[in-house]
C-alpha cells in the first residue's frame, strides 16, 4: 500500500513540475493543481501505520484501538483541499481575466508594459 | 446551460430534496460525518445544478439574496458564536451548550450556530463563484475585475 | 494563560465580514476599516508591554490544552511584529482614505486590507504549525485581491507571477509540514521542538528545514526565489505597493525566524552556511536589479530584496545577537521602506508618472516631500542618526563578534551600493531640472504626506532612543531561541508530552 502511495505521489509530483515548466498558463495552472494532489496524498500517508503504527488516540485504558484512521491527517487534507480549491477558482479567474486582456496563454508574451 | 428535457426535469425534483439534505447534513454535523461546510457544499450544489439546467436567472431566483453579502453574514455569524463563551472567563470560540436537547433538531449548542454560519459562508462563496463564471459568457457591459469571489 | 489573544484577529474579521455586508455605505466600510486598525494599534502596543514586562502570554483557543489544540502564543518576537504590523496598516489606512480612487473600493479593497491584516496578525500569534500555513494562505488570498485589483494589463500578468510563485512555496510549506506531523506526531511548534529534541532523525529532519527554507524564503524574497516580488509589487496603487513592501516579505521573515530560532535549532545551525550564502547572494543581486531600473517604485521594490538579504544574514549567525540584529533591522526597514513608498506614490503624483527619466525637480517645487525623502533615505542608507544606522551596526557587531569577517565586509559593501540607487532616485525625481513642465499639474495636498511625515519621525525616535529599542531586540533574540521557555509557556512547566500522557 504504501509502495503504491508513493509511487503515485512522486508521478503526481513529477507531472506537476513537468507542467509548471511549461510556458502555458493553463499547463502551470494543471500542474499546480496536480501538485496539491500530490501534496494532499502525501499528508495521508503521513497518518497512521506509516511511522508510528498508530493514531494518536487512546481508549480509557491507554490502548491504541485497532482499525481506527488518524483523524488529524484528514483534518489536514480537508483544509488543505479547501484551501486549494478557493486558490484553483482564484487563479483560473485571473487567467481567464489575462487571457481576456493580452489575448494570449504564453507566460513570456504576456509581458506587462513595464 | 444544456437543453436537456431529462436533466431539466432532475433538476426541478432535486432541488428541494438536495436542500433538504443539506439541512440535514447541518444538523447532524456536531458527531457525525457532515456540518456545515458539507451541508453549504450540498446546498450550493443544488443551487448550481439549477444554473446548468436553467441558467444564471433561474440560479439567482431560488435565494434572492446577494450572495457575497450570505457569505460575509456567514463569517460574521460564526466569528460571533465564539464571543458568548468570554462572559463565562471561558477562552474564545469554547462550546457552550443547552442542557436538554430539542426534539427533531437535536442539541443546540454555539457550535451548531458557528456551524450555521460556515453554512451560510460556503453557499454563499461557492455559488457567487459559480454564477460569476456563468454570467462572464453574455456580452461584458461591466468592466468586473473578477476579483469578488475570493 | 490569558483570554485576549484572539482579539487581534476577531476585530478585522468581523470588521471586514460587516463591510462588504454593509459595503454600500461607503463612510460606514471606512469607519469600521479605521476603527479596526485603530483596535488593533492599540491592542498590540499594551501586548507589547505586557509580553515585555510579564513574559509569553499564551492563549489555548475553545479551552483545548496546547498539543490537542491551537494555542496562540504572544513572545517578544510575534509581538514587535504585530504592533509594527497593527501601526503600518493604520498608516496605509489613512494615506488610502487620502490618496485611493473611489473606484477600487467597489471591489472591497478596504476589507481585503482587513483580511489581510488579519492573516498576518495570526501568522505572528499561532503556535501551530499548520495553523501557520492556514493564516499564510488567508494573508496571500487578500494579497492576490489587492495585487489585481483594477485589473490592469501590467497588474493582471505580474499578478499571475505573484500567485503562482506564492503557491509553489505554499505547497512546499505542506508537504514541509505533512513530513514533520509524520517524524514527530503533532504539529504544536513547542510540541515539535521538545519531541524532535529527542527522537531526531538528522537526515529527514534537514530534508524537512530545507523545504521549510525553499518555502519561507520564497515568501521573503530571498535568492533564487525573488522574481515575482519586482514583477508585482510597483504595478498596484502606491497606498498596496507600501502595504506589501511592509508585511508580504516579512511574514516570510518572521516565519523563518521563529521555524528555525525557536523549532529546529539544531537545522539552524546545520543550514546556516547556506543562509548566509543565500543572504550574500540576496543582497548583491537586489541592488545590482536596483541600480538598473528606471522607475521608481520598481528600484524600491529591488532595495527590499536587497535587505531582505540583510536579515537572512542576521539569521544565519544563528545567535541570539544575529536574530535580535536581525530583528532590529527588520523594524526599522519596515517603518522606512513603507515611508519611502508612501513618498514615492506622493511623488508620483506630482508628476503623473513613475518613470524616473520623465520626472525631476520636485526638490523645489515641493521641498515638504524631499525634505522627508532625505530623511527617509538616509535611514535607509544607515546613517546616523536615523534608525538604520543601529540596525546595521547591530548586524556588523554580531557579525565580526562571531568571526564572520568575509560576510560583514561584503554587508559594508553591498550597503554603498543601496546607496547610490537611492541617491540615484534623488538625483533623478528632486535634485535634476523638470523634464516636462510641471506647472500645470496640481499642487500635492500637504495631508498626504502625513502618513510618511509619521513614519519618518518613528525612524528618527528609533534612531535617537537607540538603546531601549536594542535592548527591547536582544531581549528578543535571546527568547527567540529559548525554546524550552517557548514549550512551558505552551504547554505548561512539564512539557507538551506531559500533556498528552496525563489525558490518557
Amino acid at each position: 500500500m504504501i509502495l503504491i502511495l508513493a509511487i503515485t505521489i512522486g508521478c503526481l509530483f513529477a507531472g506537476g513540475f513537468y507542467l509548471i515548466l511549461r510556458r502555458s498558463l493553463v499547463k502551470l495552472i494543471l500542474g499546480l493543481i496536480l501538485l496539491s494532489h500530490g501534496v494532499n496524498l502525501l499528508i495521508f500517508t503521513m497518518g497512521d501505520g506509516v511511522r508510528r503504527g498508530a493514531p494518536p488516540i487512546v481508549d480509557k485504558n491507554g490502548v491504541a484501538p485497532i482499525n481506527v484512521a488518524d483523524p488529524v491527517v484528514q483534518a489536514l487534507i480537508l483544509t488543505a483541499i479547501v484551501i486549494s480549491f478557493g486558490l484553483t477558482a482564484f487563479i483560473l479567474t485571473l487567467a481567464y481575466r489575462a487571457n481576456q486582456v493580452t489575448g494570449s496563454d504564453d507566460l513570456d508574451s504576456m509581458q506587462g508594459e513595464g | 446551460m444544456y437543453d436537456s428535457i431529462i436533466l431539466r426535469s432532475v433538476a426541478r425534483l432535486m432541488l428541494p430534496i438536495l436542500l433538504m439534505l443539506a439541512v440535514f447534513m447541518l444538523l447532524r454535523g456536531h458527531n457525525l460525518p457532515g456540518g456545515g461546510f458539507i451541508g453549504g457544499l450540498v446546498a450550493s450544489c443544488a443551487i448550481i445544478l439549477q444554473l446548468v439546467a436553467f441558467g444564471p436567472e433561474a440560479a439567482r431566483r431560488v435565494l434572492r439574496v446577494n450572495y457575497l453579502g450570505l457569505a460575509a453574514f456567514g463569517v460574521f455569524f460564526a466569528a460571533l458564536w465564539g464571543l458568548p463563551s468570554l462572559i463565562g472567563g471561558q477562552p474564545y470560540m469554547t462550546s457552550l451548550w443547552i442542557p436538554e436537547p430539542i426534539p427533531g433538531v437535536g442539541k443546540i449548542g454555539t457550535p451548531v450556530l458557528f456551524d450555521l454560519g460556515v453554512f451560510f459562508g460556503v453557499i454563499g462563496v461557492t455559488t457567487q463563484i459559480a454564477l460569476l463564471l456563468a454570467e462572464e459568457r453574455r456580452p461584458r457591459e461591466t468592466h468586473d475585475a473578477g476579483t469578488p469571489a475570493t | 494563560m490569558v483570554n485576549h489573544l484572539f482579539l487581534p484577529l476577531v476585530v478585522p474579521l468581523i470588521s471586514a465580514a460587516l463591510s462588504v455586508m454593509l459595503g454600500r455605505w461607503r463612510l460606514l466600510t471606512r469607519t469600521l476599516t479605521l476603527g479596526a486598525s485603530l483596535f488593533n494599534l492599540g491592542y498590540s502596543g499594551w501586548l507589547l508591554w505586557l509580553v515585555s514586562s510579564a513574559g509569553r502570554q499564551v492563549t489555548q483557543a475553545s479551552a483545548w490544552a496546547a498539543p490537542f489544540g491551537i494555542a496562540l502564543v504572544a513572545d517578544l518576537l510575534g509581538a514587535v511584529m504585530l504592533f509594527l504590523a497593527a501601526l503600518l496598516m493604520f498608516c496605509t489606512i489613512i494615506y488610502s482614505l487620502l490618496s485611493m480612487e473611489p473606484e477600487y473600493e467597489q471591489f472591497f479593497y478596504y476589507p481585503l486590507l482587513l483580511l489581510l491584516l488579519l492573516g498576518v496578525s495570526g501568522a505572528f500569534l499561532t503556535g501551530d504549525l499548520f495553523n501557520l500555513y492556514v493564516w499564510f494562505e488567508v494573508l496571500l488570498m487578500s494579497s492576490f485581491g489587492l495585487v489585481t485589483i483594477g485589473g490592469s494589463r501590467a497588474q493582471l500578468t505580474g499578478g499571475l507571477k505573484y500567485v503562482a510563485l506564492n503557491l509553489i512555496g505554499s505547497t512546499m510549506f505542506l508537504i514541509g509540514s505533512g513530513l514533520i506531523y509524520g517524524l514527530a506526531g503533532t504539529l504544536n511548534m513547542a510540541h515539535i521542538g521538545e519531541r524532535l529534541i529527542t527522537q531526531s532523525e538528522p537526515g529527514l529532519t534537514t530534508v524537512i528545514a530545507t523545504l521549510f527554507l525553499f518555502a519561507f524564503g520564497s515568501k521573503a524574497a530571498l535568492a533564487p526565489l525573488f522574481f515575482w516580488l519586482p514583477e508585482s509589487y510597483h504595478t498596484p496603487p502606491p497606498a498596496v505597493s507600501a502595504i506589501f513592501s511592509a508585511l508580504m516579505t516579512k511574514v516570510g521573515v518572521y516565519a523563518l525566524y521563529r521555524v528555525f530560532g525557536t523549532v529546529l535549532p539544531g537545522e539552524l545551525v546545520r543550514l546556516a552556511p547556506l543562509i548566509l550564502v543565500l543572504g550574500g547572494t540576496t543582497m548583491v543581486l537586489g541592488v545590482f536589479g536596483a541600480l538598473n531600473q528606471t522607475e521608481i517604485r520598481r528600484v524600491l521594490s529591488f532595495t527590499i530584496i536587497s535587505e531582505i538579504g540583510f536579515v537572512a544574514m542576521g539569521l544565519g549567525f544563528a545567535s541570539a545577537a544575529g536574530l535580535a540584529a536581525g530583528l532590529l533591522f527588520t523594524a526599522h526597514m519596515m517603518i522606512v521602506k513603507t515611508a519611502l513608498f508612501f513618498l514615492a506614490g506622493a511623488a508620483e503624483q506630482v508628476c503623473g508618472t513613475g518613470d524616473m527619466r520623465r520626472m525631476g525637480g520636485l526638490a523645489r517645487r515641493e521641498p515638504a516631500l524631499a525634505t522627508l525623502w532625505f530623511l527617509a533615505m538616509i535611514a535607509l542608507a544607515g546613517i546616523p542618526p536615523m534608525s538604520g544606522f543601529f540596525g546595521k551596526l547591530a548586524l556588523l557587531q554580531a557579525g565580526v563578534s562571531q568571526g564572520h569577517y568575509l560576510i560583514s565586509g561584503w554587508a559594508v559593501l553591498v550597503s554603498l551600493f543601496i546607496f547610490l540607487a537611492i541617491l540615484k532616485i534623488w538625483h533623478e525625481v528632486f535634485w535634476k531640472k523638470p523634464v516636462e513642465d510641471l506647472s500645470q499639474r496640481p499642487r500635492l495636498a500637504p495631508a498626504l504626506l502625513i502618513p510618511g511625515a509619521l513614519l519618518v519621525i518613528l525612524s528618527l525616535v528609533i534612531g535617537i532612543g537607540a538603546g531601549p529599542v536594542a535592548e527591547l531586540s536582544t531581549q528578543a533574540g535571546t527568547q527567540i531561541l529559548d525554546l524550552p521557555g517557548y514549550i512551558e509557556a505552551t504547554c505548561g512547566p512539564a512539557g507538551c508530552d506531559a500533556v498528552t500522557l496525563r489525558s490518557h
